[in-house]
């Protein structure tokens, strides 16, 4: 052969190769609305960055008739490119062939490119489109996916690991994306659940749709394993370059700086919040108030929205924000919101990224479901999360900042670096309803007029207590700000907190309280 | 902001304005346990019967067999008494915590 005739003949091979399941899959797949496995990778990465690997590669099978069948490229593609012009690795599955399901070459390319991206100390991105394990290959599927599984856990806190599911992702496949960093999921497309439909209704007799028990708004209100919900393809890939902007690609470096820009003129910090302690307003604009250019890009927006987490830049540096949300909830931290925070603040953390924390919340959510559900361990979630935290911390107490939650929520007592507070803010140990009526018992018990005593008494217990000067007394809180302020006084606070160094103990690991 | 879409919520004494969750709107009411129910701590089907109502029953005693994955699990009378009454039937189909059979202590 002459080399054109080689070079022809590998051409011809990776057409074959890249013909996936076939057309007629492929017509089926688009028929679902879904985008096949390469457009899915184009579409995510920069114009004609993507370069493929082991296109070649075959499946392993020799039972069940399985050694006639030929499935391209084992059904799943793995590769690199770039997003904004920075490295990624990323891995689709592809469903056209064999359902996208799982075998042992199949996970073995997985595993690869993930071991290319914590080496290279790149991010990964998995898009997940599987019926679950092959079941001809037994064993060594289940093998597989535990190969994935102790990889996404060496690579977590290391580089960033993004899930996409679309398409079914079920059974044991759950767990990579459940042990990754973000999961992206879109409406009608992705389902994920352990046990399906059908075996619920095996074993119980009840019918549940797909939709019902793992579709994409499950995920993301109820059960919180999703953190973006999208309607398209197309808008789900927009989220997921949007994240990437944010964050550093592994966590020996910091985050792309961008242009600062500040805050649009119509957000107006001082028109926000409402003068009566006990009205709600959105959190949101206080974050997008401060933040360059008012851009906030939140995360798990639709679950436990009593807590706001997300990403937003000062000074052209990404910063996390964590915020209670008193239009949800009376911004009380609970089981969900808890876990919801904890788990980002040690994202942050992990890739050096400063947490700014909005405060506005009258307690823990009371309630004998929230005591059986466990609030207490996991409302430690929250405490270890910040405590352990040594990037940069910035506390601004808003409003209230009642008891437990007064602890938690990033105080100078969990090692805050620097903690303001406006003059709106009531920091106690609780509410002057309830201090009043322990504190003052007798005096209003043994009143003439019972109530007018304890009214009083709650007034005088406002006076004293619910403001901001008695914990600034004690150093609790560094300073007294005006609201309108605080957009400076962070920018500040960031720029002269840049070379934090804290010191924790040496240890294997910490314990905290999953 | 929507008004219209705000409930009173009691923080311990404290009442604020906010929305609700759906998640916190469906959540359920918790009832103490009874210790008369017989429940069936997983969800399975009823393989059989080894007790009618008004027997007397001694503690440990199989009341029924409870076929649930893949394992055929006893379920034994709590303490010595009666069997008040019994809600399912063979091959019937049990969600979790469903009162199986009711039972008095004597």
């Amino acid at each position: 052969m002459s080399l054109k005739q080689f070079i022809q003949d590998l051409r011809e091979r990776k057409e074959i190769a890249k013909s996936g399941g076939g057309e007629k899959a492929m017509l089926k797949q688009k028929a679902m609305g879904k985008l096949t496995a390469r457009q899915r990778i184009t579409s995510i990465l920069d114009e004609d960055s993507f370069q493929e690997y082991d296109m070649f590669v075959e499946h392993v099978a020799r039972d069940f008739d399985m050694e006639k069948k030929i499935l391209h490229g084992d059904g799943v593609i793995i590769g690199t490119g770039t997003i904004h012009g920075a490295p990624i690795c990323i891995y689709a599955q592809d469903f056209t062939v064999a359902g996208g399901s799982l075998g042992l070459m199949h996970s073995r390319k997985i595993c690869k490119i993930m071991d290319h991206a914590l080496k290279m100390r790149v991010p990964l991105i998995g898009i997940n489109d599987s019926g679950g394990a092959r079941i001809q290959e037994g064993v060594n599927s289940l093998a597989g996916y535990g190969e994935i599984f102790f990889r996404n856990t060496m690579a977590s806190g290391v580089i960033p690991q993004i899930s996409v599911i679309l398409g079914p992702c079920a059974g044991g496949a759950v767990y990579s994306p459940a042990l990754t960093d973000f999961v992206f999921v879109v409406e009608n497309i992705s389902k994920m659940f352990i046990t399906g439909p059908s075996v619920i209704k095996t074993v119980l007799g009840e019918d549940y749709t797909m939709e019902e028990v793992g579709g994409a708004k499950v995920h993301c209100e109820i059960s919180g394993n999703a953190h973006f919900y999208a309607e398209s393809e197309e808008e789900c890939f927009e989220q997921i370059k949007k994240l990437v902007s944010y964050i550093p690609r592994n966590n020996q470096i910091v985050a792309k700086k961008i242009e600062a820009k500040n805050p649009l003129a119509k957000m107006k910090i001082e028109n926000i919040v409402p003068d009566s302690p006990k009205l709600p307003y959105d959190m949101g604009d206080i974050i997008r108030s401060v933040a360059d250019d008012s851009d906030f890009f939140e995360v798990m927006r639709d679950f436990a929205a009593n807590i706001i987490i997300g990403f937003g830049r000062m000074n052209g540096e990404t910063c996390g924000f964590v915020a209670n949300q008193p239009l949800v909830l009376a911004g009380v931290l609970d089981c969900d919101s808890s876990d919801k925070a904890a788990r980002f603040i040690r994202f942050c953390d992990s890739f050096n990224i400063p947490l700014i924390t909005l405060e506005d919340m009258p307690g823990y959510l009371p309630g004998i479901d929230q005591e059986h559900m466990g609030v207490i361990r996991h409302g430690a979630k929250v405490l270890y999360a910040y405590c352990e935290a040594t990037v940069p911390k910035i506390t601004v107490i808003i409003r209230k900042a009642y008891g437990g939650g007064y602890i938690a929520m990033n105080s100078r007592h969990v090692r805050a670096d620097f903690v303001f507070a406006w003059p709106t803010a009531e920091i106690a140990v609780m509410g002057p309803e309830g201090a009043a009526n322990i504190v003052f018992k007798k005096e209003i018990e043994n009143a003439e007029d019972p109530e007018a005593m304890r009214q009083k008494k709650i007034q005088e217990y406002k006076d004293k207590f619910a403001n901001p000067y008695v914990a600034a007394a004690k150093g609790y809180v560094d300073e007294v700000i005006e609201p309108a302020d605080t957009r400076s006084r962070l920018l500040h606070a960031l720029a002269v907190s840049r070379d934090k160094f804290a010191y924790r103990p040496e240890k294997k690991h910490g314990i905290p309280p999953f | 902001m929507d008004k219209e879409e705000l409930e009173t919520f009691r923080v311990y004494i404290a009442e604020y304005q906010t929305k609700l969750t759906t998640k916190f709107k469906a959540r359920k009411k918790w009832v103490p346990i009874n210790k008369n129910h017989v429940l069936a701590s997983i969800p399975g089907t009823i393989l059989k019967i080894m007790v009618v109502e008004k027997q007397k029953v001694k503690a440990g005693e199989t009341l029924l067999i409870l076929e649930a994955m893949k394992m055929e699990n006893r379920i034994i009378m709590p303490f010595d008494g009666i069997v008040a009454s019994i809600n399912v039937n063979q091959g019937e189909m049990v969600p979790k915590n469903h009162v199986m059979i009711e039972v008095i202590p004597g």
